[in-house]
């Protein structure tokens, strides 16, 4: 048991500030999530060190939670990015413009048609 | 004994590097599965932590079930390759010096105050792993009912993907 608690929360501090780089720099709405889930991966290693640390367990149960709420965000968000792509907006972040299937961007080369017309069919 | 130290900075540098691969690859796929070495190395560091309980949810419910469904969504999409963002220059110029910054704050915190250095040392004497045994029964006693909760949330998440992804009539 010689590794210091300190090791670990150095260790957790740089996987979350790498967790924001990517979220800031990755474009995909995808990899977003990814970065979110790193994050919270940060998070639950410093509550598993402060628990083990403080001989505690509650940071244990909290690291529980965090993975079931993480789960939970999970599956509703990747329903969201399916919808987008059914509706025919871009997965990029930065050209989504609406959550709500009006306002649909309609590439300019098929005017007329739009876009989740065709996954209906 | 060394065999914690040499596990933990290997465990440490996959993490790391798993981290940086998840920025660089400009494929999601690649991203996804960096992020699963990541998941996979951070189960290790708590096992060696003592939490085997959490290390195992680790790899079943992270790098399992959420990983898997990542994987599946990028499969479905068919994500092709990202476009790189055109570095903003407040990103640039505000971003990564605050950033450093913050992270030598908290490393200064660390190794420097009382209650940091206190921290650091490991105080309180570390007894042995903490049994799943003892974890459970403040799970189903003491957090009962936040636990009861969480399946409240799990069901609403359900019904929320079912009803987002479902096609519209």
């Amino acid at each position: 048991m010689s590794v210091p608690i300190s090791y670990y929360l150095v260790l957790s501090g740089v996987l979350f500030g790498l967790g924001v780089v990517a979220f800031i720099f990755k474009r995909n709405v995808i990899t977003v999530f990814m970065s979110i889930e790193l994050m919270l991966n940060a998070v639950n290693l410093a509550f598993v060190a402060f628990a083990r640390a403080r001989q505690q367990l509650d940071g244990l149960v909290f690291v529980f939670f965090v993975i079931v709420v993480a789960a939970a965000e999970a599956a509703v968000g990747l329903a969201i990015v399916i919808m987008m792509a059914q509706n025919g907006q871009p997965l990029n972040v930065e050209r989504v413009h609406s959550l709500g299937e009006g306002n649909l961007t309609v590439p300019e080369s098929s005017p007329g048609t739009e876009p989740r017309e065709a996954l209906k069919s | 004994m060394i065999v914690p130290l040499i596990v933990f900075f290997a465990c440490a540098a996959l993490a790391v590097a798993g981290a940086i691969m998840l920025i660089l690859a400009r494929e999601p796929i690649h991203s996804a599965l960096s992020l699963i070495l990541v998941m996979v190395a951070l189960a290790i560091l708590y096992l060696l932590l003592g939490a085997e309980f959490i290390g195992a949810v680790q790899i079943i419910v992270y790098a399992g079930a959420v990983m898997v469904l990542f994987v599946f969504v990028i499969m479905l999409l068919n994500a092709g390759l990202e476009e790189r963002t055109d570095f903003s220059k407040f990103a640039k110029y505000a971003g990564v010096p605050v950033g450093f910054f913050l992270l030598i704050e908290v490393a200064r915190w660390m190794f420097g105050s009382s209650a940091g250095s206190a921290i650091a040392s490991g105080a309180g004497a570390i007894t042995g792993a903490v049994s799943t045994r003892d974890l459970s029964s403040d799970l189903f006693r003491q957090y009962l009912f936040n636990f009861e909760a969480t399946s409240l949330l799990i069901l609403i998440a359900i019904l929320g993907a079912l009803v987002l992804a479902r096609k519209n009539q």
